[in-house]
């Protein structure tokens, strides 16, 4: 007798449901994790580039083209193979003979936050450029030292103007986590292509795979949504 | 230390004074050596023609621009300023910033804090910069707020006030810090002329009150009639200097007198 449907996505002996449940959490903390990596990198990113001398200008730029023009499943697999590379090397000429390899989590997160790092620079980018300048000196004129004027002034008016931005990122790197599917993370795409290969049931998986997809964007959207709407208040009439 | 400026006692010596400031950007000399000093009490008028160097002898005063040459003393110390490529620079950023919570500014474009309701924008030096308590100040700035007639205001954002409303907020922003000296660089310049009048009458009762002040103005009545002094700025320089009296009674110089009569006619 084969299951229906109901069992094969439910959480008995014959259902998927925590399989996919799991693989929907690590979607999402691979999400998470390379998204916060990336807003480190653009902050990083957006500073090189808005510098005042050459070096860190062309760094700046070198970084964002770079990883805005090579597609992301070759940044991935460069990564995989590269990284595992690097710590083989390493560890043997610590005295540690054959084969080494970093988690796939951890090359995914890095993978996604290098991409999206170079996406949000441009985002952080020109938010700085939107601050009135006159209010950063405002500041000063106050004898707000330099740290102060970042923390109070800068940083929240930059992160107002960079929230639109930041949530179409999002929305991406949320659907690029599936590229980490062929380095074997197990997040939503392959526990879904597992499922659908050994019960012969694709569109059901892949289905679901999508539904789940939606539903965990539609929610962070609203969220972001939400915050966007709460920091722009200031600026509405 | 042979400045004359620092023989005085403490109450007669310059709240700021500079010498020879010189500024210039790129090619183009801005100030041409700036001899000048204000004393407590001291209302003076910054006048001059467009692009003779007002405003970049203000923001010289509180470092918002770099001179290029010169030395500056705010209460009666001297402002450490070393060389640098092309413009002097600061030598000592603590000195500047504590100085600096003694000097406020008023801006043109009133530059409150657009992330912040007036409120906020009045209690975040005091609390942030000068370390003061929170109630003690909300108290203050509420006062400060009603004094300006922005009680009714407070909680609103700068983009939801009309730009009268957000000068005397940025007025108020300033006193808050209770400042020896306040700082104008043309502050009805960007304002509607039906609002120009009543940020003026704040600064008069400011003026009446005793108040330090140094105004980049074009108002030329509010000049004459608030002023204890007129300096007036011609091509980086100190064309006239003396009493409203002296200065717009005509026949003192030549250069005012045609500054002043261009500008009625136009
Ligand atoms: N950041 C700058 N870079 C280059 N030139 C500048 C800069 N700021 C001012 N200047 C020049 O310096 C001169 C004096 O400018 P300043 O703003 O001090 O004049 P002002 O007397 O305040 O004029 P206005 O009445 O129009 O405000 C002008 O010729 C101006 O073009
Ligand atoms: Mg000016």
């Amino acid at each position: 007798m084969t299951p229906g449907t109901f069992e094969l996505l439910g959480f008995g002996p014959q259902g998927w449901g925590f399989l996919l449940l799991k693989a929907a959490g690590t979607t999402i903390a691979a999400a998470i994790c390379g998204f916060f990596l990336g807003s480190l990198f653009g902050l990083l990113g957006a500073a090189l580039k808005l510098s005042s001398l050459l070096a860190p200008r062309m760094i700046g730029q070198f970084y964002t083209t770079i990883f805005r023009g090579v597609p992301e499943i070759l940044i991935v697999y460069l990564l995989f193979f590269g990284g595992s590379v690097a710590v083989t090397q390493v560890m043997n000429l610590g005295g540690f003979p054959g084969f080494y390899s970093l988690p796939v989590f951890v090359i995914g997160v890095i993978a996604i936050g290098l991409v999206s790092g170079a996406y949000q620079t441009e985002a952080y980018r020109s938010a700085f450029l939107r601050l009135n300048r006159g209010q950063i000196e405002a500041g000063a004129a106050c004898g707000m030292p330099r740290h102060l004027l970042l923390r109070r002034i800068i940083a929240p008016q930059t992160l107002r103007f960079a929230l639109p931005a930041l949530g179409n990122i999002w929305q991406s790197v949320l659907k690029e986590t599936s590229l980490l599917s062929v380095i074997g993370l197990t997040e939503l795409l392959r526990q879904a292509g597992t499922a659908a290969g050994s019960t012969r049931q694709p569109l059901l998986f892949y289905g679901i795979a999508a539904i789940l997809f939606l539903i965990i964007g539609r929610m962070t959207g609203a969220a972001l949504g939400g915050l966007e709407r709460h920091l722009a208040k200031p600026w509405s009439r | 230390m042979t400045s004359p400026m620092q023989a005085n006692t403490a109450n007669t010596s310059p709240v700021i004074a500079t010498e020879g400031l010189r500024k210039h950007f790129g090619t183009v000399e801005v100030l041409k050596g700036i001899d000048f000093s204000a004393r407590d009490g001291e209302v003076i008028s910054i006048l001059g023609a467009s692009g003779s160097g007002k405003s970049t002898f203000l923001r010289c005063l509180n470092l918002l621009e770099m001179p290029s040459a010169g030395r500056l003393h705010i209460f009666g110390e001297e402002v450490g300023l070393r060389a640098g490529k092309d413009r002097l620079r600061i030598a000592n950023r603590r000195q500047v910033d504590r100085l600096r919570t003694q000097v406020a500014m008023v801006f043109q474009n009133f530059c409150l804090w657009s992330h912040m309701t007036v409120l906020e924008n009045l209690m975040e030096a005091p609390v942030h910069v000068q370390g003061r308590s929170r109630a003690e100040i909300r108290e203050e700035a509420e006062a400060m707020l009603a004094r300006v007639g922005l009680t009714a205001r407070r909680d609103a954002y700068p983009a939801q006030l009309s730009g009268g409303q957000q000068q005397r907020a940025a007025i108020a922003r300033a006193l808050v810090m209770k400042p020896r000296v306040l700082l104008f660089d043309e502050p009805t310049s960007a304002l509607d002329p039906e609002l120009v009048g009543e940020v003026l009458k704040v600064m008069r009762d400011l003026a009446d009150e005793g108040r330090t002040m140094l105004i980049v103005t074009h108002e030329m009545a509010f000049a004459r009639d608030v002023s204890s002094r007129i300096l007036f700025l011609d091509q980086g320089q100190i064309g006239a200097e003396g009493t409203p009296q002296q200065l717009f009674g005509g026949g003192h110089n030549p250069r005012f007198d045609q500054f002043v009569s261009r500008f009625n006619q136009g």
